[in-house]
């Protein structure tokens, strides 16, 4: 086993881990907070896969700005944390059945496809990564009408929110 | 290559062979010689942090008229250690109803946001952590845990003073970021490069000059991104009593001190390096490394010292106005700013001589001379509606 | 060297988590945690694709960031909206918000 696997299965184990905290934790601000360790544990997985800018806007986006933003719901919303109480559905085991199915069908289906134990070849040697990304973001011939949309789309979602939040007096 | 040009790798080198002529794998060697270079350097930036407590204190000091310490040791320079040996022998209180767990992270976050920082830091040509191509994001990136920090140690708290000093900050954070991070793109158009090292290799004419405003405004984001005055709302004495740490005590309390103070540190070193030629000065870096990790932890203070004098001489500024300040003046100022430095650098990269420069510095002062003169008749307007009202006659007796 | 199948499991693990959370769960704000949970199963496989891919082609890392873009979106306007049914209605949990289920 080599020093990336142990890596890779001790970050597994805490972003899996800190996930089922998530969903299974009573006190909601808990679960942001392990929502957090999942996040980071993403960013490692992706600096494991040499997506380094990806690892660092994964920290921005997510732990900077969509934790913080749960934390303030969940801090203006207090009241239903405290109540306590049943916290799941009356059909729960069914949405517990559905999970195990998905993972059992995905599992299934992975299994039967040939690429599924793959290997990765080594990236060649100066191969700027952040570089062609910047550059298939903006070109014509690349990504260059779905990065706008995304940034119109912000933009709707900047509007809306603060539309749907604003408080009439 | 002998010691005196290249230290950090020498020495590397010699701990490597002598680990591993002991029998150790050459990989287990490499990762254990990082791994004891991390603690060395974490273990001079404590030193330094302790340092900069009896700097803090001095200065403010002479800014407020005293003194400062100066009964323990020569200057009381051992001030800083009788603090710490205080705080580590009070008493380690945790408020009734707080969530444990959570409110013991906070501190430790809060000082690993800090060190964290230094890992990308190009103390010299050859004297970094890490030299990360995006490493303009990872500050950003290590301001997201600070945040998470401050708002862990609020809520955990069980204290309304507490979680209102950190809702105020976290709002403060949050919204300042969005005028540091375009500035923090300025460079990135100069240098063509997100890489801390090569962002100061590329400083052949210092940004400052390239760009006046950009330094001033990632100075004043940097400022509200510490907490510290005039924008200090997250511990604002006088109606929080201490914000985000009220109920830490001990050395808690001081991880967040000391990791403030260092922060403050840290972002001088930043103003340095990004605007200010970091460890270049007039070639005197390639004397030595040594000269140059002197050189820029001198440019650091400097940075430092400026931060101290603004909050040391600025009274607080409300929350309500500083949110304004921030979305309705420097964020299009720092928009509009980072627009006409691309479209400059467009038009004027190719050609050579003085003509750059001279033109980047007028477009900055340009720009900053229209938007003072928006603020300027905007606050006109103000003051004439607030002069304007007539007092309210009162019903003679 | 790690294996792609290891990803993919990791991934698709992440995501059963996420949406048993949004199933199960009563409250408005995990289910929200969920759906985010589920978008980052996606984003690891799009980038665990890109990785064991071609590498040149940035098809993956560009699709992981528009997921970023959406999901920052989704929360900003999920959140509004649970803040705004806070405020009327006095609750978060999803079951009692049932005044089109008449």
């Amino acid at each position: 086993m080599t020093a990336s696997q142990i890596i890779f299965l001790l970050v597994a184990i805490v972003t899996l881990g800190s996930a089922l905290m998530v969903v299974a934790s009573r006190n909601l601000v808990h679960a942001a907070l392990w929502l957090v360790s999942t996040l980071f544990g993403v960013a490692i997985i992706y600096a494991l896969l040499n997506a380094g800018f990806l690892a660092v806007v994964q920290v921005v986006v997510y732990i900077g700005a969509i934790a913080t933003l749960f934390i303030f719901a969940v801090m203006l919303t207090r009241r239903d944390q405290l109540e306590g109480g049943v916290q799941l559905n009356s059909g729960w085991w069914l949405g517990a059945l559905i999970a195990v199915l998905t993972f059992g069908g995905l599992f299934g289906m992975f299994q039967s496809w040939s690429g599924f134990s793959k290997t990765a070849t080594d990236i060649p040697s100066g191969f700027d990564a952040v570089g062609q990304l910047g550059s298939a973001l903006t070109s014509p011939v690349g990504f260059v009408l779905p990065f706008e949309v995304a940034s119109v789309l912000l933009l709707a979602a900047l509007v809306g929110a603060v539309y749907i939040a604003f408080n009439r007096k | 290559m002998n010691f005196w040009n290249d230290p950090l790798k020498i020495a590397a080198d010699w701990l490597v062979s002598i680990l591993t002529g002991w029998g150790m794998p050459a990989v287990a060697a490499g990762v254990l010689v990082a791994f004891l270079g991390t603690l060395l350097f974490i273990s001079l930036l404590m030193v330094l942090d302790i340092f900069l407590v009896w700097l803090e204190r001095k200065v403010v000091a002479r800014f407020q008229d005293r003194l400062g310490p100066n009964r323990v040791g020569p200057f009381g320079l051992i001030q800083p250690f009788a603090d710490i040996i205080k705080l580590m022998i009070k008493e380690d209180t945790t408020p009734a109803g707080a969530d444990r767990v959570v409110y013991n992270i906070a501190p430790m976050l809060s000082m690993m946001s800090v060190l964290i920082l230094w890992a990308i830091v190009p103390l010299a040509p050859v004297i970094f952590g890490v030299d990360l191509n995006v490493g303009l994001l990872y500050i950003v990136a290590a301001g997201a845990i600070s945040t998470l920090s401050i708002i862990m140690a609020g809520w955990s708290s069980n204290n309304k003073f507490a979680t209102i000093g950190a809702f105020r900050q976290v709002a403060v954070m949050v919204s300042f970021e969005i005028p540091m991070v375009a500035m923090l793109l300025i460079p990135t158009i100069f240098a063509r490069t997100m890489g801390m090292n090569g962002i100061v290799q590329a400083q052949n004419i210092w940004y400052v000059i390239l760009s006046p405003l950009g330094a001033l405004i990632f100075l004043i984001a940097a400022i509200a991104e510490l907490g510290r005055a005039p924008f200090d709302m997250a511990e604002g004495e006088s109606e929080l009593v201490s914000g985000y740490n009220i109920e830490y005590s001990g050395m808690k309390f001081g991880m967040f001190y000391a990791g403030e103070l260092l922060h403050a540190l840290t972002f001088g070193g930043f103003l340095a390096i990004l605007f200010f030629g970091g460890y270049r000065f007039f070639g005197l870096e390639k004397v030595s490394p040594f000269l140059a990790v002197i050189i820029l932890l001198g440019k650091a203070l400097i940075g430092y010292w400026v931060i101290m004098w603004v909050k040391y001489t600025m009274m607080r500024i409300r929350i309500d106005h500083m949110l304004a300040f921030n979305w309705k003046f420097l964020t299009p100022l720092s928009f509009v700013l980072l627009m006409v430095t691309a479209l400059m650098n467009a038009l004027l990269r190719e050609t050579s001589g003085w003509l750059y420069p001279i033109s980047m510095f007028l477009s900055n002062v340009l720009v900053a001379w229209i938007a003072l003169e928006i603020a300027r008749s905007h606050s006109r307007r103000e003051r004439a509606k607030v002069t304007g009202v007539k007092a309210v006659e009162v019903a003679p007796h | 060297m790690i294996p792609l199948s290891w990803y993919l499991i990791l991934s698709a693990a992440l995501f059963c988590i996420g949406l048993f959370g949004v199933l199960a769960r009563k409250n408005a704000i995990i289910i929200l945690l969920g759906v985010e949970l589920m978008l980052n199963a996606v984003n690891v496989n799009l980038v665990a694709f890109w990785r064991y891919g071609d590498i040149s082609l940035m098809a993956g890392q560009v699709f992981a960031i528009i997921v970023f873009a959406v999901a920052a979106a989704e929360v900003a306007v999920g959140l509004a909206l649970v803040i705004s049914v806070y405020r009327r209605r006095n609750t978060i949990i999803a079951n009692e918000i049932d005044l089109l289920k008449w």
